[in-house]
């Protein structure tokens, strides 16, 4: 059951690199990571790839597959045609290390900035006490493997570096909105810091975050947008109250977006042009930006390919 | 060369080698009792094996079954480890896991609820009642994303007091420690390199844990991950410290066996846990044959007896499935042995005809993911294929039970988790290891911070030392006439596999040591090409040293133990010898030479030995421990009766 197949393979480091072709021998039931390791094995030892447990649980083995961002334990041969070739490059939005690696760090610090959980000081251990209802919706996000294909894919930042600082990403919405449905954290203002400092104003959920999830928590529905009404719902704002009457709601005009570091209003008309559009806005990082645009095509969204661009598009 | 190379240089209180459940445990205690501290991270943070574990943690906490308590669930691990397992750790476990558990809820982690808003137990082969506290079916991600955050709040702290989040305790992230580094016999710091950069680090610091798990990736059929090739146990061994336990091997009854590519992959404990059986070609549930005597009173004899249990725990025997893990697997392989396997080489394991969908869905929802994605199968409408996959290593660094410092010739090392040995005996019961590591991983960071803090003067890291280790781990990639790293890889695995394997015999051990002898010669002069930054190849290179040591400890010490215990079975030796459950076998180097001797057990504290049956004990102790303990009965009934 074994056939010779076509891999290109992204190889270089932050100075540049190219795909790189390959034909390695393929058998059944294998994933893409599979052959990676046999490349290894074979014509390609040092090529670099993070991996652990081979199984969709750590979330180490997030690479783009024919230009979406997968897991590559858990992307099957099967899923390409028998002549397919499959080209793998690594993420995105994270500048190159070697190869497959990307430096993620981005998301580490996102992590740190998030004020970790509040508990309550009158409330020993062992003495919790907690409904199951109550701990499910929290547990959705907690299913997270921290795999970073939803901060990859997002608009917001995939082709906007000057967006880093002042966003966190889908990632960390859904700790935000974690901690904010935990029954016994103590902090009352997740939703507030969650607009207020981890740019959440920014999403225009388009829930391509959604689409990527290896673990189908359904980020945008159950995360994003309850922190985002419930910012609505809190600071009742008579313009916001209009907006959506007169709007659908997801294109609710959020002018009352801030960003302390940016420290001015950030309308959403703002942060939505060319946030969809992944229309190649020009980036520092010149050699990667060059050969992506020879292998997955600059200007496409990695889950949509065909989509137009809009705004709010997936927000029914 | 070695002189031109650049060293990051660090100064710490305590290094914690590993980023898993005991080793950010450890970091957070060392770093609450004020110690400037190191976590080492062989991948990213966050990513460490544990968030492999998906059954439970386990946890006399009664909240499922009010009989359930310390007594009861030390009870169940000495007999999951067949009474070899250093009764002291089993106590302070069995004791000290249910503060541990709720701890990590005011870390914020999540369980699952009972009724009564307490956290859910669930039950597992090997525990009495119902005692794992649980998240469907990824407890260690629970698990490891409570310890990381716990970190970060911690570095949140910091960073408010001191201006960095680095100030106290700071995690390497993809950071390898090649070396640990001695003053005398004192531990004086640990080496290593930077994944992505290929850059050396060396890390100063008067205590250091080891907690870098176990040593799987010398089996080709694995649960485990790349980062699982014995480092730890390795550097304590250099560093002049002991290994026990090392003949056994845990090989968990339920991995994937199709597609091949898959193999081996977990297949939760849970799944018969919550109901689901195991069936042979000819849709018999073979367990109840394989009932061993020392367990025939607390297992169902018949099927309905043991489908009672699940609703009716206090009038009926547990189903045969939910036998020690080393049970099953034996039987599984002796199944697949006797022609009345599975189509792929396992067995069926059934919860598709026991439960329904959205039950299964609920309970179980990443082993219906991961058989859906990777198998094309729907649990929820037929069986699964499954069979024994290397999965845990019993053996690791001799402690002190109490503070988890290493035996040996060496001070300020301590080891906790899976690297450690002896709380298991020879079998560790499913669930046992997440509580292991908050356990051990919490007692293990505090007294190396102790250990610090008692120290007159810092040992000093020796520059020839460090120039010998720059050497070392610089050798493969100046050498072109070397193999290749993978290739020995799978020779290793194939030795491993094929002759120190789940069924092990007299002739093949010899053999798979004269094997392992010509793979030392190989090893030592494989070549890796590439440069230094993120290079797999060499990073292997450098792991396969380690690998090999410990193989050959493993591969010793089952050719020594002539008789069948736990994860240790042997064909020309099938039974449990009374004689041999007083035996520690003790590995330690002699130069390059793995040293074998044999070391009495500790003698159990009558309290405890007196919290077992008479007739239970005698299917485990020689005549003398028997007399030994009628005295210590009669005796008590004196005592009484004055």
């Amino acid at each position: 059951m074994s056939a010779k197949r076509q891999f290109r393979i992204w190889r270089g480091d932050e100075t540049g690199g190219d795909l790189q072709d390959y034909m390695v021998e393929v058998n059944e039931g294998e994933v893409v990571l599979d052959v990676i390791h046999r490349l290894q094995a074979t014509d390609a030892p040092d090529l670099a790839c993070r991996w652990n447990c081979k199984a969709g649980k750590c979330g180490s083995c997030s690479m783009e597959i024919n230009g979406k961002p997968r897991l590559s334990c858990m992307t099957r041969m099967s899923t390409f045609g028998d002549d397919e070739t499959v080209t793998v490059t690594p993420l995105r939005t994270f500048p190159v290390i070697r190869d497959l690696v990307t430096d993620v760090s981005f998301n580490y610090e996102k992590a740190r900035e998030t004020p970790a959980f509040a508990p309550p000081p009158d409330v020993a251990p062992g003495d919790y006490r907690m409904q199951q209802v109550d701990v499910e919706r929290s547990q959705e996000f907690r299913k997270c493997i921290e795999c970073f294909l939803c901060q990859n894919v997002c608009h917001v930042i995939r082709d906007h570096e000057e967006n880093k600082q002042a966003f966190s990403g889908p990632r960390y919405f859904i700790r935000a909105a974690e901690l904010d449905m935990h029954p016994l954290d103590t902090r009352t203002d997740r939703k507030e810091y969650a607009q207020a400092e981890q740019g959440l104003g920014f999403c225009n959920i388009t829930k391509c975050c959604t689409e990527v999830c290896p673990e189908h928590i359904k980020i945008t529905d159950n995360g994003i947008i309850p922190m985002k009404e419930r910012v609505v719902d809190r600071r009742y704002d008579p313009l916001v109250w209009l907006g959506s009457k007169i709007f659908r709601r997801g294109e609710t005009p959020q002018t009352s977006v801030t960003t302390a570091r940016q420290g001015s209003a950030t309308p959403s008309s703002a942060t939505r042009s060319g946030i969809h559009s992944h229309a190649g806005a020009p980036t520092t990082r010149g050699p990667r930006r060059r050969r992506r645009a020879a292998s997955t095509g600059i200007g496409r969204c990695p889950t949509r390919p065909r989509r137009r661009s809009t705004t709010g598009a997936g927000f029914r | 060369m070695t002189t031109t190379t650049r060293i990051e240089r660090h100064h710490y209180d305590v290094v914690v080698i590993g980023a898993g459940g005991a080793g950010l445990r450890a970091a957070i205690e060392a770093r609450l009792a004020g110690k400037k501290t190191a976590i080492i991270s062989k991948s990213l943070f966050g990513k460490a094996h544990t968030v492999m574990a998906e059954g439970g943690a386990a946890a006399a906490m009664g909240n499922v079954n009010s009989r359930d308590n310390w007594q009861v669930h030390f009870r169940d691990t000495m007999r999951g480890g067949k009474f070899l397992n250093n009764f002291r750790m089993a106590e302070l476990h069995a004791k000290e896991s249910p503060q541990r558990i709720w701890e990590l809820e005011t870390y914020g982690a999540l369980f699952d609820r009972t009724k009564d808003g307490k956290i859910s137990q669930r039950n597992f082969g090997g525990h009495e009642y119902p005692r794992l506290a649980h998240v469907g079916d990824r407890t260690g991600l629970e698990l490891i994303r409570t310890l990381q955050q716990k970190i970060v709040s911690l570095q949140q702290e910091d960073h408010r007091e001191h201006g960095s989040y680095d100030a106290r305790i700071k995690v390497f992230s993809e950071t390898t420690i090649t070396e640990l580094l001695l003053d005398g016999d004192r531990v004086a710091g640990a080496f290593g390199y930077y994944r992505e950069s290929g850059e050396f680090i060396l890390f100063e610091a008067p205590a250091v844990v080891l907690a870098t798990g176990g040593v799987g990736r010398s089996y080709k059929v694995t649960s485990n991950s790349w980062e699982y090739t014995g480092d730890g146990h390795a550097l304590a061994l250099r560093a002049g410290a002991t290994l026990i336990n090392m003949e056994f091997l845990q090989f968990h009854p339920t991995g994937m066996v199709w597609p091949p590519s898959v193999k081996g992959i977990l297949v939760t404990e849970s799944v018969r846990g919550d109901g689901g059986v195991l069936k042979n070609s000819e849709g018999k549930r073979f367990m109840f044959d394989y009932v061993p005597d020392v367990f025939r009173n607390q297992y169902a004899e018949t099927e309905e007896e043991a489908d009672r249990w699940y609703t009716d725990p206090d009038n009926n025997r547990r189903p045969p499935e939910l036998l020690p893990r080393d049970e099953v697997a034996r039987a599984i392989n002796s199944e697949v042995k006797a022609g009345r396997g599975s189509p792929a080489g396992g067995v069926f394991l059934d919860i598709a005809s026991r439960r329904s969908a959205d039950e299964i869905r609920r309970r179980l929802p990443s082993m219906y993911h991961q058989f859906k994605e990777l198998a094309d199968v729907d649990i929820t409408a037929e069986p699964m294929e499954v069979g024994p996959t290397c999965h845990y290593v019993m053996g690791g660094v001799e402690v002190d039970p109490d503070s988890g410092a290493a035996f040996g010739h060496v001070r300020g090392l301590f080891a906790a988790g899976e690297v450690s040995g002896g709380m298991h005996g020879s079998n560790r019961l499913g669930g046992n290891s997440l509580s292991d590591l908050l356990v051990f991983g919490k007692r293990a960071g505090g007294h190396a911070a102790s250990y610090a803090d008692g120290l007159a003067a810092r040992p000093k890291v020796a520059v020839d030392a460090v120039e010998a280790a720059v050497e070392t781990a610089l050798a493969p990639l100046q050498r072109d006439t070397g193999e290749s790293p993978y290739t020995l890889q799978q020779d290793l695995q194939a030795v491993m596999g094929d002759l120190v394997g789940i069924i092990r015999r007299e002739g093949e051990l010899a053999d798979a040591l004269v094997r392992l002898a010509e793979l030392r010669e190989r090893v030592a002069k494989v070549s890796a090409v590439g440069g230094r930054r993120y290079n797999p190849g060499w990073h292997l290179a450098l792991d396969l040293r380690n690998m090999l040591v410990v193989s050959e400890c493993t591969a010793k010490a089952a050719l020594e133990r002539q008789e069948s215990r736990g994860g240790h079975t042997r064909e020309d030796y099938p039974a449990m010898e009374p004689k041999w459950r007083q035996v520690n076998l003790v590995c330690a180097l002699d130069g390059d030479t793995v040293q074998l001797t044999r070391k009495p057990l500790p003698k159990m504290r009558p309290e405890l030995i007196g919290l077992f049956d008479r007739a239970e004990l005698a299917k485990y102790l020689t005549d003398e421990e028997l007399a030994d303990f009628d005295a210590l009965v009669a005796d008590a009934g004196e005592a009484d009766n004055r």
